[in-house]
């Protein structure tokens, strides 16, 4: 009962905020009910009992996409305005495509079989006690060691390509030196001019 | 479940490598642009103990990691031509990277990065440690194609090559999740029981398997640039910067020609027929581009890409031949390639017109009046890629062609030599133009040394190959054998 409540609240407020991304005037708005809406997705897969998977929801989309949402919404003046323009015009054919989309999931809810057994699988998706951050944990560290390792390799040669291909020295940036500015003394930092009266700088 | 027992000692050359390149890289961060010298010998110091490493270790097969890594003497071998290509590789940048400005430490670190992920395909025994491998090794090579980023040639080769790689990796993927769901496993050993199992009970292969084959099959082929899916090699091949060129030629070819033919031999042996017609069309197709499409060309660059196809398509003929033969003729030829092109980059990277890197293939006119052991060398590299007697290429071919023609595939052969002698005449070509037209312009003097002595080295195994070519081919013929257990 409690768990159907819960159910309910997560996928109403989660559907709800999904129609806010889209329709909030905005574009921070929109940024932040994605957040709101992830969230929720995350809620919902503690109900099913992923929790790494609840978990990798809010680090990665909550803590790196939608922050970066965030500063391109800040960072780039886009017009929403103007890209939110024809959308009536628009309506008839994107309308169509989302009833042929609607009308293939109904008939694949139709001709749904449930294998043999599939329903015990279901209810019960922890075997012997191990939650499953624990069932990968063991996976990735033991088995998949090497693979996990060689992941981290390749991620840090996309790093490396990413520094290669960008990051140029430019002259003439101003840095903070704080050695520098400690060491600065009253002589170097401060003129003393003489300034005739009624002739200004 | 057991943490399962891991013998690291086995990934010993590869943990090895890959810690060195990642105190290679904290090593230039630290000590900033003007290390590059010191990182470049650092990491060819790297590379020569990992292969001393690869051979010292070189033993009976043993798969590791849980299923996910295997040791052999084909391993061995493979990764042994990869370490020395990579190293090679490094060598021949030097001299270039001085003169262009693309002196920036990180250039050893990926070729280090990237050889890590070759000797990971090479031991793959597994789709995972397959396709990790192969992300590794290509993630390095598409920064390196971009590495001259100022040049719209250099990150137009870089784009290029990563957006057809991600593609040629949608492919592997789509292949290795079909290959997955029809046999329950991504371990080749599994693959190979569940593969056999149903030949030996007569029913039909089912076609999710074959589908998986040849999409497995076709990401790979693309991998060693071989026709059908060669498109990209020419533009890369010409836009990369030449010393990454010149490593794109050997030593991921190497590699991925390794991980195609352990591919197909081990989990997928028992289809051999059903595979074998893949491989049948793409040899054919990639000896017929090779020999054609190279006539056209007025870039040396592009020459060689076109050559590389080629040269592809002569080693999959041994794997439509098949059977420890077969696999023995590739191992020979993929080595006798290396030498080939090794010889033949370190002339192109010393194409020189008053301090300005040139690439046509005229420049090379009156090379053999300004240059006359260069020329020689070159003469030799050209010749021993066309196949002519006694040099080195022409004993690569024969036990190629000589498997094709105990495996029955006369058609195979005779395509094979008609091939060679249509692309004979580009090579020849190359031969004239150095020996019998006038220069325009002479290609600047002296040769760079460290040029000339990866040249010297290069050409003299190509041209004294046939007075021993036992310890070479038993090495070769061991490789193989490894690989048939049983």
């Amino acid at each position: 009962m409690i768990q159907a409540i819960a159910f309910y609240l997560f996928a109403g407020v989660m559907i709800a905020s999904a129609v806010m991304v889209v329709s909030a005037r905005n574009p921070v708005h929109s940024v932040l009910f994605l957040i709101l809406a992830f969230f929720n997705a995350a809620a919902l897969f503690v109900l099913l009992g992923a929790e790494f998977l609840a978990m990798i929801l809010v680090v990665v989309y909550v803590g790196a996409v939608a922050v970066l949402f965030l500063f391109v919404v800040m960072m780039l003046d886009i017009n929403f305005a103007l890209l939110r323009e024809g959308f009536m015009r628009y309506l008839p054919v994107g309308g169509a495509v989302g009833l042929v989309l609607l009308a293939e999931l109904v008939f694949v809810g139709m001709a749904w079989i449930d294998a043999a057994g599939s329903a015990q699988l279901r209810a019960a998706p922890m075997h012997g006690g191990v939650d499953n951050t624990r069932a990968l944990g063991r996976l990735i560290y033991t088995h998949y060691a090497l693979v996990f390792q060689a992941s981290g390799l390749v991620l840090l040669v996309a790093m490396i390509g990413a520094i290669v291909l960008t990051l140029r020295q430019r002259p003439g940036v101003k840095r903070q030196d704080i050695g520098r500015q400690l060491s600065r003394t009253r002589d170097t930092g401060v003129e003393i001019v003489k300034i005739k009266p009624r002739t200004g700088v | 479940m057991n943490a399962p027992a891991f013998s690291f000692s086995a990934a010993l050359p590869e943990l090895f490598l890959s810690l060195s390149g990642l105190a290679l890289l904290l090593f230039g961060a630290l000590t900033g642009e003007k290390s590059y010298r010191r990182v470049a010998a650092l990491a060819l110091i790297a590379l020569l103990v990992a292969a001393v490493l690869v051979l010292f270790g070189a033993g009976a097969r043993s798969v590791e990691f849980g299923g996910l890594f295997v040791v052999d003497g084909f391993g061995a071998f493979m990764k042994a031509l990869v370490l020395l290509g990579a190293a090679l590789g490094i060598v021949l940048s030097l001299d270039y990277n001085r003169r262009e400005e693309l002196e920036r430490f990180e250039f050893p670190v990926l070729i280090v990065f990237a050889t890590v992920g070759m000797m990971l395909m090479i031991s793959a025994s597994d789709l995972i440690s397959l396709y990790l491998g192969l992300e590794l090794q290509s993630l390095a090579l598409y920064v390196m194609a971009a590495f001259r980023r100022d040049s719209v040639k250099s990150t137009e080769a870089g784009l290029k090559y990563f957006v057809l790689g991600a593609l040629s990796s949608g492919m592997l993927l789509y292949g290795a999740s079909l290959i997955y769901g029809f046999t329950g496993s991504t371990n080749f050993a599994a693959i190979a029981g569940a593969v056999s199992g149903v030949v030996k009970s007569g029913a039909p292969v089912p076609l999710g398997v074959l589908f998986g084959v040849v999409f497995v099959l076709a990401a790979l082929a693309f991998k060693v640039s071989a026709a059908p899916f060669h498109m990209w090699t020419p533009d890369v091949y010409e836009g990369a910067p030449t010393p990454v060129t010149a490593f794109f030629a050997v030593a991921p070819k190497v590699a991925a020609t390794a991980l195609l033919v352990r591919v197909l031999i081990e989990p997928f042996g028992a289809i051999a027929p059903q595979w074998q017609q893949v491989v049948w069309l793409v040899a054919v197709l990639s000896m017929i581009v090779g020999a054609f499409a190279a006539i056209w060309q007025t870039n040396v660059k592009r020459l060689m890409a076109y050559s590389s196809i080629g040269h592809v398509g002569y080693a999959l003929v041994g794997l439509v031949a098949g059977g420890p033969g077969g696999v023995s003729a590739i191992a020979l030829y993929m080595a006798i390639y290396l030498f080939m092109n090794i010889a033949a980059f370190s002339v192109i990277l010393g194409m020189r017109v008053q301090g300005r890197a040139v690439e046509r293939i005229g420049d090379l006119a009156g090379l053999s009046r300004t240059h006359p052991l260069v020329a020689a060398a070159l003469a030799v590299a050209m010749f021993a890629m066309a196949g002519i007697p006694p040099l080195a290429g022409f004993f690569s071919k024969f036990y190629i062609f000589d498997a094709a023609v105990r495996g029955g595939h006369y058609v195979l052969a005779v395509v094979g030599v008609l091939t060679s002698v249509f692309g004979a005449f580009y090579y020849l070509r190359i031969v004239k133009l150095m020996y019998f037209d006038e220069a325009t312009e002479t290609l600047d003097r002296p040769f760079p040394a460290s040029l000339g002595a990866v040249l010297a080295g290069a050409t003299l195994f190509t041209f004294f190959f046939f007075l021993a070519p036992g310890p070479l081919v038993r090495a070769a013929n061991a490789a193989a054998a490894s690989l048939f257990p049983g």
